[in-house]
């Protein structure tokens, strides 16, 4: 191994993983490269866009800014662990049906973000949705469909923690 | 029947869940990085180029202009622009050396260590400068292009004239800001020829800038659009650039070469919308009629003219708006200067065009003291009527019923009323605006017929169907809307109709993704084709056979199932190059945008309260996506009128950060009430028009005009800043 290089265990999508790297190689990239991850985006590379949100720990996190050597012991979801295998989680399925995703490469974020915010508050108002995707940028949909695909999940009484 | 319905998006299931492949996704094994150095400075002589110490050179994959194996021009209009600087820049962050190396972050060391040497020569920044033609930077006068419109006798109209109103305006640049950066991912060995996969609006015009850069035939080159998160024009003329790159670093290296550009080389280096400046003279008469326009509109090309010429004349065309007026002067010219070239962005000219006149407009009502609905009504285009560009319009348009519809929906006049009462006073003054315009669908002019795009429909043994064109999915929903129009054709589910990858060694080319012609013109040839499949069918069907054995029996008694169309004028549509003149556009999508507003004015914030964006383009296919598209369109165009400012410092973009050049959040858009008024087109399939840059065209006038309604500032110029207003209002005060 190279000396400035670290091994660290954590766990993504409730899989045990270990990964080595660079102590400060992004976990974006560590998520990407080393764990072929590739649904997790880069849009920006310095925590404005939200491309690259994840949860740690079950905290809403832009990837590309937490270092590598930071994510040991971790639990890590990322959009490739939302879904149960063929269900989709309820915030997926409200973004089809509402036209929630257009390019989709905000998606994946947004869907995360989207769930962060049902597991802090299962009946959030207009306000609060708004608030609680302002890290998430999209430039295609004006948030408008995004905002209904929320509103949808918690019409449907599926907001809550799962 | 699909059309008409919400049907879900088709690869909606793999954007939600993470599976759908960007070019970044992809990886080769032993791919290189690639990397390009740009010039520092705006204009000069290259000197030099240096390759600093304390690098592994002997492990870099580098290449200059001198290793192109064809001709170093990025093919599109004019062949002015250098895929890699050679002898001379013309504008900073100018490619002139490419770098492939394994290790990114090695790379990354590389271009530090790498030095362009310039003898700079004096450059040249703003378009008023240019035409000032003081410093000569392109051809004889710095002008790419322009166009002249004429119709009627305007100096007569002038000189007989009670009331002459006159403006200027001008617009910022704008940055797409697709949230997927650019990026290629390239192999390329002299005995194979060329392949790319990236992010793309149109891979043919990808695979005819590769065939001239490498000087290949057609065959030897193969572009494959991969999933694009985003494109708004961004991506329409930029990624035959990378595309080259890339190639160009794999032709040498004998490697796969992905080159993805990070956020802030994507802000700096690749086109964002024209900067303008748009003169307007009007004459009127006492009770609020036109009399004559002259209107001059220019707008700023950047340093090669790329795509400036057929921007210019969107936006000449559209400069008088969707107004009859008897005498009509447009000169329109697109100039140079030293900054990175500018380039397609939603609207293509259009926006700044009527940003202007919208705005002028409402100044022009004024000063007959006309309210600016009433006075728009008085002038308002009506079928039959001829456009200043000798456009005889045919199809039904009734913008005074929009323009009504749009106001009830708004409250507009109760609004109106409420805030002239409330705001004297007030701290937070409201506002309410609108704005009345249309938009050309499809290529301008005989753009159309020199396109002449083909698509093919083909079905399987199987009864599956496979729609094949060249035109891409950037999020807009052409998979869906081709599998809707497809699948009512055919008369089968959305579910059997497959829309294959573009790729141009499999698509026919069915022209570029851009110009709100992917659903009406190209959907329009999916239809025929459909059509034209099925008709082969028909005894079969007639019989009782299913689609599905119909196709078998086809198949083994004939062998393969496919059929094509090809783009043919509507009967009836002429346009005469030479004149400018004639049928512009096949059809136009009408509406009335209305923006409400509040404008702080202690902290001189300003947010957009309400929005209600009314429109007729034909037929809607799919209301969810149409909706979507326009309720995106007006996000843009909010962004553009109020926050989004390319700072320029020495014709370099100062801010490409998504950390201080800011585009809108969900905390900064209204709710987008959308309404459509449907009146089914004839030559787009199911009835359909073009509507993707429509939306665009609207924000950004009525924000202006409910601004200053709001404060009685004068607003000319967009963004509007909470700078600007203050200045704006402290000269009214004064």
């Amino acid at each position: 191994m190279p000396e400035s290089s670290v091994s660290i265990h954590c766990r993504v999508n409730g899989k045990d993983v270990d990964v080595s790297g660079h102590p400060m190689m992004r976990l974006l990239d560590a998520l990407r490269t080393s764990l072929h991850l590739t649904g997790t985006k880069e849009g920006c590379g310095e925590g404005e866009c939200g491309a690259c949100s994840i949860l740690v720990d079950g905290e809403l996190v832009n990837s590309c800014l937490v270092p590598l050597v930071h994510a040991e012991g971790v639990e890590i979801v990322t959009i490739e662990g939302v879904a149960d295998d063929e269900r989709l989680h309820a915030v997926q399925e409200a973004f089809l049906a509402e036209g929630g995703a257009q390019c989709g490469i905000c998606t994946p974020g947004m869907v995360l973000a989207s769930v962060s915010l049902l597991k802090r508050n299962s009946s959030p108002t207009d306000d609060e949705i708004r608030e609680g995707l302002a890290g998430n940028l999209c430039r295609c949909t004006g948030y408008q469909r995004i905002f209904a695909a929320v509103a949808k999940v918690c019409r449907d009484g599926k907001g809550g923690p799962r | 029947m699909s059309i008409g319905q919400s049907v879900v998006r088709k690869e909606g299931r793999a954007k939600v869940t993470g599976q759908s492949r960007y070019v970044d996704d992809l990886f080769l094994p032993g791919m290189l990085h690639g990397l390009t150095v740009r010039s520092p400075n705006p204009r000069g002589l290259i000197r030099a180029v240096h390759y600093g110490d304390g690098i592994p050179w002997d492990e870099f994959t580098v290449v200059t202009a001198s290793d192109i194996p064809g001709a170093n021009v990025v093919a599109l209009i004019n062949d002015d622009q250098p895929y890699l600087a050679d002898e001379y820049v013309n504008h900073t962050e100018e490619p002139v050396v490419l770098l492939a190396h394994p290790d990114r972050a090695l790379l990354e060391e590389a271009r530090r260590h790498v030095t362009v040497e310039i003898n700079p020569l004096p450059p040249v920044f703003t378009l008023e400068d240019s035409l000032q033609a003081s410093e000569i930077i392109w051809g004889e006068d710095n002008v790419f292009k322009s166009y002249d419109v004429r119709r009627g006798d305007v100096d007569a109209a002038f000189a007989a004239a009670d009331i002459i109103v006159e403006g200027d305006y001008e617009t910022g640049a704008q940055e797409q800001l697709y949230i997927e950066p650019n990026g290629m991912l390239a192999v390329a060995r002299p005995e194979d020829g060329v392949t790319v996969w990236g992010s793309m609006q149109c891979p043919y015009y990808v695979h005819k800038a590769l065939a001239r850069l490498f000087n290949l035939p057609d065959a030897k080159i193969r572009v494959v659009q991969m999933e694009t998160g985003g494109g708004f024009g961004g991506k329409e003329e930029y990624p035959s650039i990378i595309a080259g790159h890339a190639a160009l670093l794999a032709w040498k290296s004998g490697r796969p070469v992905k080159i993805v550009y990070d956020r802030a080389e994507d802000m700096a280096a690749t086109t964002k919308r024209h900067p303008s400046r748009t003169r307007h003279r009007t004459a009127v008469s006492r009770d609020g009629r036109l009399l004559a326009m002259d209107i001059d509109f220019v707008i700023d090309g950047g340093a090669y003219s790329t795509l400036s010429s057929v921007v210019l004349s969107r936006g000449t065309i559209h400069a008088a708006g969707p107004y009859f007026c008897p005498n009509v002067r447009i000169r329109g010219r697109a100039v140079a200067t030293n900054a990175p070239p500018h380039g397609a962005f939603r609207g293509f000219g259009a926006p700044q065009s009527i940003f202007a006149l919208e705005r002028h407009m409402d100044r022009v009502a004024r000063s007959v003291d006309l309210p600016p609905d009433d006075f728009r009504r008085r002038n308002f285009i009506q079928t039959g009527h001829t456009s200043a560009v000798g456009q005889v319009i045919r199809d039904p348009v009734d913008m005074s019923a929009l323009l009504t519809r749009a106001l009830e929906m708004s409250d507009y006049r109760n609004k109106l009323a409420t805030f002239d009462r409330s705001n004297p006073g007030a701290t937070v003054k409201q506002g309410i605006g609108f704005a009345a315009f249309m938009h050309g669908a499809g290529f301008t002019g005989s753009g159309e017929d020199h396109l002449a795009s083909v698509v093919t429909v083909e079905a399987t043994a199987e009864g599956r169907v496979r729609v094949l064109t060249s035109c891409t999915e950037i999020g807009q929903g052409t998979n869906t809307v081709f599998s809707q129009v497809a699948a009512d054709a055919l008369q089968l589910d959305v579910s059997d109709i497959e829309i294959v990858q573009p790729d141009t060694s499999a698509v026919p080319n069915s022209g570029p993704t851009v110009a709100s012609r992917t659903c009406m013109v190209v959907g329009k040839l999916v239809e025929s084709a459909a059509l034209s499949l099925r008709a082969k069918l028909q005894e079969s069907l007639e019989q009782g056979l299913s689609f599905a054995a119909a196709c078998r029996e086809y198949i083994q008694q004939r062998g393969a199932l496919r059929a094509s169309a090809q783009y043919q004028r509507p009967p009836g549509v002429r346009w005469d190059d030479e004149r400018f003149e004639g049928d512009a556009y096949g059809t136009y999508g009408w509406a009335v945008y209305v923006a409400e507003v509040s404008v702080d004015i202690t902290t001189f914030q300003i947010r957009v309260d309400d929005f209600v964006a009314v429109q007729e383009v034909g037929r809607v296919i799919n209301p969810l996506l149409a909706a979507g598209q326009i309720e995106g369109g007006v996000a843009q165009g909010i962004g553009w009128a109020l926050f989004e400012e390319v700072a320029w410092r020495e014709g370099r973009m100062a801010n490409a950060q998504m950390t201080n050049y800011i585009i809108p959040t969900s905390m900064d858009l209204p709710p987008i009430r959308v309404y459509f008024e449907e009146t089914p087109y004839a030559h787009g399939p199911g009835g359909a028009k073009g509507l993707g840059e429509l939306p665009m065209d609207g924000a950004a006038p009525a924000i202006a005009n409910a601004v200053s309604h709001a404060t009685g500032a004068d607003v000319r110029r967009i963004p509007i800043t909470p700078e600007s207003v203050f200045e704006l209002m402290e000269a009214v005060r004064a």
